[in-house]
């Protein structure tokens, strides 16, 4: 349906990839953004144009969400690419990037061509699958990397599999570098957290937790990073969330490695401690840490260290969560959760607006190679309008997800999302 | 009430109300209800070595043993101790019927809950497994251990032990030894005992000791001799036969040497040391025979018999509080 074309006006502009955070008015037209102007008016609008008032509200390129799972296909009762794309929709994320570990797995071409009709059909927001690394995620032969890649694959990745075995891991980055194709690879290694349900430490220790040192994570991102600068590949640190990591992260950027890495918003969000009584909605994978690496991935978010953040949705119904914690399922849904929980750390006067936005909008676009992601004449109008004070009480009955697993629940925050676009189409909007 | 002595009714009239509903960690207690309780226990320790054991303390209640572990001792000491305090008792152990069959925890809890049982009494193998239950029902539910996490219960009637063997808790120097990583029952001893007044060590190998043990406010001894050095207690933990073969401990003759209690180790200890064990005890790798059976050493045959006064001092105190809902 081709609708009217929508003058936003009195808007707070909030463009990362340009720099520009200045009161404005932005007309979508066609899908695209046909005009923007930042510090003053548009000019006399024809008759057949929609306003709308934004009343200084901040309007943003969509987010772009690089980790997100859903239960489709194989798991539906969990979360459909539906129900995932309307809780996208209500976040203000107007591009996600789902995960390949579905049932079948994505390592095939006609799984990705799948997803991407179904995404299609549903016509909500832009949907762009990861494919698998290793056929079946098993960690020991390489998918077809290429024909993924043609079918429209914006990276592979074996999900929470760890892909243990260095050769594999090797020819892995040898061969995506070839096809231009990038590899997320969570840094874990797989005998330290194997079982582990929480961070080792005196908390999990008196809880009688099974745990994971956070040195863990540090010992697999040392071979990754060494593997990178063997094969000059490019690597996507999936979720980094460790001071020591971080260490190891710095070096090798500061070696000139293509290495590019995400955080959770769980993660920079809660520590340990908020597992309290054995709150299962506050497992997740990898498991929360400590407050000094809490501390250390915020400030590694505001450096710069960490390029992105990420929901890292991962439905899991009750009946996987109404568990004792070592049994339950890891993951929490957080794509309508993540712009007001990122907007936290705005709000406490820790990072600039502006920044904060780049690691949800410009900065995956620009890792992926996506159009989206800027607010600029031609681009496509994604876009998400936010009343950045406005305070919410995140209520699961809330929440669009199947699946309401939220850590964030009953939690108060501030940023509502009035209303998102994709391509132009108001896919959201709060009355 | 069938004639309890009259030092019993008179602390049975202190403690009441007992202020909790559920008894599932030792850290949800205060000195002064652990000191209650243990002065209620003490009056059951005389109820019990009586001929007519029985009160109606808990008539008309049921109690429910909801056991997912095995567990043969705690599982018949909470059945004696809830029939001498004149309730109902049943006994559910899921694995063996049909009732834990693709069910959850929380099915199964749901279902027994609809059956009104007053009190729940579980073991799961799972931490907070315990917690999550009391979550989820309307009776009171008593933690028999859950995963690695409490035993308190196990905390309580060690406490009796060692209070009657010294008249005191209080300044009282208690090495817990062995396996304190997967120990509930460590957990709720370092709990309770320090709370009491208590000085706790942990001995172990480190492969066998919680990350950060040192900040749990006990000093932390990878030598059992010097750990044990000047203690009044030591207490002695199960380890599993299967941790010891060269994945926490190369072997059994291994550990028995380092870190086997015997004889000769127990000498560095005070000389009027007492010897403890939760039980069931594995002779010859944790624990000589000779101490263990050495009665004018080892309180664990006490243990047992404690453990009946504690349960029942906590199924007693749970019970005033479900009269006064």
């Amino acid at each position: 349906m081709a609708s009217r074309p929508l003058a936003i006006l009195n808007a707070r502009l909030v463009d990362p990839a340009s720099g520009q955070d200045e009161r404005g008015a932005l007309l979508v037209k066609n899908g695209k953004i046909a005009d923007l102007v930042f510090g003053g008016e548009l000019g006399t609008l024809s008759d057949d144009i929609e306003t709308l008032d934004a009343r200084g509200a901040m309007l943003s390129p969509g987010l772009i969400d690089l980790r997100v799972k859903t239960g489709e296909p194989g798991a539906e009762p969990k979360e459909t690419l539906k129900s995932a794309a309307l809780a996208a929709a209500a976040g203000g994320v107007t591009s996600i990037v789902v995960q390949p570990d579905t049932s079948p797995v994505v390592d095939d071409p006609s799984v990705v061509d799948f997803i991407l009709r179904r995404a299609r059909d549903i016509e909500l927001v832009h949907v762009y699958p990861a494919g698998a690394a290793t056929k079946g995620l098993l960690g020991e032969r390489m998918a077809e990397i290429g024909l993924m890649r043609d079918a429209g694959c914006v990276y592979v990745t074996d999900a929470d599999h760890p892909i243990v075995n260095s050769k594999v891991f090797r020819r892995l980055l040898a061969y995506a570098r070839s096809f231009g194709v990038l590899v997320a690879h969570r840094p874990a290694d797989p005998w330290l957290s194997a079982g582990a349900a929480a961070t080792e430490g005196e908390l999990a220790g008196r809880m009688g937790l099974p745990s994971v040192p956070p040195i863990a994570e540090k010992i697999m991102l040392e071979r990754d990073l060494a593997l990178v600068e063997l094969t000059g590949g490019r690597l996507l640190v999936d979720q980094i969330t460790t001071a020591c990591a971080l260490e190891s992260l710095e070096r090798g950027k500061a070696r000139g490695l293509d290495v590019t890495a995400t955080t959770s918003i769980n993660h920079l969000s809660f520590n340990e401690v908020d597992i309290g009584d054995y709150r299962t909605f506050c497992k997740v994978d990898p498991p929360l840490r400590g407050e000094d690496d809490r501390q250390a991935t915020i400030e590694a978010l505001a450096t710069g260290l960490i390029d992105i953040v990420v929901s890292a949705h991962a439905p899991a119904p009750a009946e996987d969560k109404r568990l004792p914690y070592d049994e339950a399922a890891p993951g929490a849904v957080g794509l309508q959760t993540l712009l007001p929980a990122l907007l936290a750390f705005h709000h406490e006067g820790r990072i600039p607006l502006i920044d904060l936005m780049a690691k949800v909008t410009s900065r995956p676009a620009a890792l992926l190679g996506l159009p989206a992601g800027r607010l600029a004449k031609g681009a496509p109008a994604d876009l998400v309008l936010c009343d950045l004070a406005a305070p919410m009480v995140v209520e699961l009955a809330d929440l669009k997800s199947k699946s309401k697993n939220s850590p964030f629940d009953g939690r108060r925050l501030q940023g509502v999302v009035r209303m998102t676009l994709v391509d132009g189409r108001i896919v959201y909007r709060r009355d | 009430m069938s004639a309890p002595d009259s030092g019993l009714i008179d602390v049975l009239g202190k403690t009441f109300p007992f202020p909790k509903r559920h008894f599932l960690s030792v850290l949800d207690l205060n000195p002064v209800e652990v000191t209650d309780l243990l002065n209620l226990a003490d009056g059951f320790v005389a109820l019990n070595r009586q001929t007519s054991k029985k009160l109606d303390l808990l008539k008309g209640r049921t109690l429910m043993n909801l056991f997912f572990e095995n567990s043969t001792r705690t599982q018949s000491s909470f059945e004696l101790a809830g029939k001498r305090l004149g309730a109902d008792v049943v006994n559910m152990s899921p694995r063996a019927s049909s009732i834990s069959k693709g069910e959850t925890l929380i099915d199964t809890a749901v279902t027994l809950n609809a059956m009104q049982p007053d009190l729940l009494v579980v073991r799961h193998a799972s931490s907070g497994a315990a917690s999550l239950l009391s979550q989820k029902v309307s009776c009171s539910v008593i933690n028999a251990g859950d995963g690695q996490h409490e035993h308190p219960t196990q905390a309580l009637l060690d406490a009796l032990s060692m209070r009657r063997a010294f008249g005191r808790i209080a300044g009282l120097r208690v090495a817990i030894c062995g396996d304190v990583l997967h120990s509930r029952v460590a957990r709720s001893n370092v709990g309770l005992l320090q709370m009491m007044g208590a000085e706790v060590r942990l001995v172990g190998p480190p492969t066998l000791m919680p990350a950060e043990a040192d900040r749990w406010g006990s000093e932390v001894f990878h030598d059992l001799r010097k750990g044990i050095a000047g203690c009044d207690v030591v207490m002695m933990l199960r380890l599993q036969l299967e941790r010891m073969d060269g994945v926490l401990a190369p072997s059994q003759r291994e550990y028995f040497r380092f870190f086997g209690l015997d004889r000769e180790k127990l000498a560095c200890a005070a000389p009027h040391v007492r010897v403890m064990h939760p039980g069931p005890m594995n002779r010859g790798v944790e624990i000589d025979s000779e101490v263990a059976d050495d009665l004018a050493v080892s309180l664990i045959q006490d243990q047992v018999e404690m453990g009946v006064a504690a349960r029942m001092a906590v199924l007693a105190a749970l019970s005033a509080r479900l009269d006064n809902d």
